[in-house]
């Protein structure tokens, strides 16, 4: 469905992706992991249009979209969950909500979104998304936004940032079920989320080190510098 | 009320609740009143203004004062006072709206001045709007004096919708001991209109507290000025908030004075001028709005 086919990204003649060949499914889960400054990010704004590929080329269904504004690859089907959620002044929950499925919701959505990344509507629906919401409330409204619109592919950079370990085995569940209707594309440091992905790709500086499943990655990698401690827990 | 007034009415005030105390004033005239047990509207001297007199113990009544201007080079002055009895709780909805058709200034100047007996709560919300002929200056200059006794509160929401070409707005306020206020500013200006803003609040009484924040969106080549003053006289708290968005070639200058004589004063100040932030116009575009469409949107939150 997404392809992206030999993508390079530099800033002021610094290369921050190499060669970057990937492809996502719907009804697969793509893990990306790697160090901090490996360029999981750039990669994640690539796709979504925030960032262009200074060469290369991004398709969708066959179709080039390398050009494509971020509006038009969001009504496309792509979803973008943020590492660091923007903030507003005056938008409340249910405006972003209704904002993202381009509908005025009812009451019974508005509280199914907010359920299934554990807020109390009741609590959040007309709060603002500002500097009052904690690091964590933020994160779950980032990801409500994305739950609330048609998605066939679902970017998530780092959605455990900020969230509890007690909830993020709800989370998990919920990546799980959004894999029948989506493929998502995970960016993620976090063992939990190795085990449902389909496929685990290792960037290290801008480059894709290895793309293997759960099971041959904990093989290969069990030496490496950003997963050893990840493995070794388990 | 011909239709052209009930249709400039409806800009600033679109649902009046006739059960209530209300007086409208028309071209300089009291055109339509109405008082109940609670709520006494009595005219001053040569039409000048109004006193508006809540008895005592008034639980839950909304009053309505809308101003409207039709005609062209009107030049309008009011004086409405409001006397609100001990332990009330009350919603009082102004309005100022001018529909200038001509090309003759027309200007409305409404002083409005509380005094709030102890233990009420008084609900106060303007809203200001013009239109009219490009070429015709619509000017409103509100000024709105607060007296908040022992143990009283207000919350006072100040709008400024559109088409107002200059204006000057100046709020003082006095809060004695345990008074609460709540100012809530949003204020829109376009073209060449000019708007300056000034609060004073003095906080004299001991546990007395203020939070002013004040929104505007400055378009075109509009002009806006902020400035406030707030005097911390004995042990007390304030926040005052100005923000601004800042499009095309608005221009706005934030003044913020804060003046602590108590070594108990905690006041606070905070500032921002600038454009749209990117992240969130990048924000609404991933969920599908164009990048004038995302505009829209925050600047329809960010003054809501």
């Amino acid at each position: 469905m997404l392809e992206l086919i030999n993508v390079n990204y530099e800033i002021d003649g610094k290369k921050i992706l190499s060669n970057i060949n990937l492809k996502i499914d719907i009804n697969k889960i793509i893990i990306i992991t790697g160090p901090n400054g490996s360029g999981k990010s750039t990669l994640s704004k690539i796709i979504m249009g925030i960032l262009k590929p200074t060469t290369g080329q991004i398709l969708w269904n066959g179709k080039d979209i390398t050009n494509m504004s971020i509006d038009k690859r969001s009504n496309l089907g792509l979803s973008y969950a943020f590492q660091q959620p923007v903030r507003f002044k005056g938008i409340t929950v249910k405006d972003i909500i209704d904002l993202s499925s381009h509908k005025k919701n009812d009451i019974n959505t508005i509280i199914n979104v907010l359920n299934e990344v554990g807020l109390n509507y009741s609590e959040y629906i007309n709060r603002e998304i500002n500097d009052k919401l904690s690091g964590g409330e933020l994160k779950r409204i980032e990801i409500a936004t994305v739950l609330a619109k048609e998605s066939k592919i679902i970017i998530l950079d780092e959605p455990e940032a900020g969230i509890d370990l007690w909830s993020f085995n709800d989370l998990i569940n919920l990546f799980i079920k959004k894999k029948k209707e989506s493929g998502l594309l995970i960016i993620s440091h976090q063992q939990k989320l190795f085990k449902i992905a389909d496929e685990i790709i290792l960037l290290e500086d801008g480059k894709i080190k290895s793309s293997e499943s759960y099971i041959t990655m904990k093989e290969l990698l069990c030496c490496n510098r950003c997963m050893k401690k990840e493995i070794a827990n388990e | 009320m011909n239709n052209t007034e009930k249709e400039l009415l409806s800009k600033v005030i679109p649902d009046i609740n006739y059960e209530y105390a209300y007086n409208i004033r028309s071209n300089s005239k009291s055109v339509e009143r109405k008082i109940t047990n609670n709520v006494k509207i009595i005219s001053k001297e040569d039409n000048k203004g109004i006193d508006i007199i809540v008895k005592d113990n008034t639980n839950f009544e909304y009053i309505y004062i809308p101003v409207l201007i039709t005609e062209s080079g009107l030049s309008d002055i009011v004086y409405n006072d409001f006397y609100i009895g001990k332990n009330s709780n009350v919603y009082i909805i102004a309005g100022c709206a001018i529909k200038n058709e001509g090309i003759s200034r027309s200007e409305h100047n409404g002083i409005h001045r509380f005094f709030v007996e102890e233990g009420s709560n008084v609900h106060y919300m303007e809203t200001h709007y013009a239109e009219g002929h490009k070429h015709s200056d619509k000017i409103l200059n509100p000024i709105t004096e607060v007296y908040l006794k022992n143990n009283s509160n207000m919350d006072m929401k100040s709008i400024q919708i559109k088409g107002v070409d200059k204006t000057k707005r100046v709020t003082k306020i006095v809060l004695e001991n345990n008074a609460k206020l709540e100012v809530t500013e949003k204020i829109m200006t376009d073209n060449d209109a000019k708007a300056d803003t000034i609060f004073d609040v003095k906080l004299n009484g001991v546990n007395s507290s203020c939070n002013v924040v004040s929104r505007s969106f400055a378009t075109g080549n509009s002009k806006q000025k902020f400035k406030s003053k707030v005097y911390g006289n004995n042990k007390c708290y304030a926040h005052v908030e100005c923000d601004a968005i800042l499009k095309d070639g608005g221009k706005v200058v934030a003044i913020p004075e804060i003046i602590a004589n108590n070594v108990d004063a905690n006041l606070i100040h905070e500032a921002s001028i600038g454009k749209i932030a990117g992240e969130q116009l990048i924000k609404l575009m991933t969920l599908g709005l164009t990048e004038k469409e995302a505009e829209k949107e925050i600047i329809k939150g960010f003054l809501k």
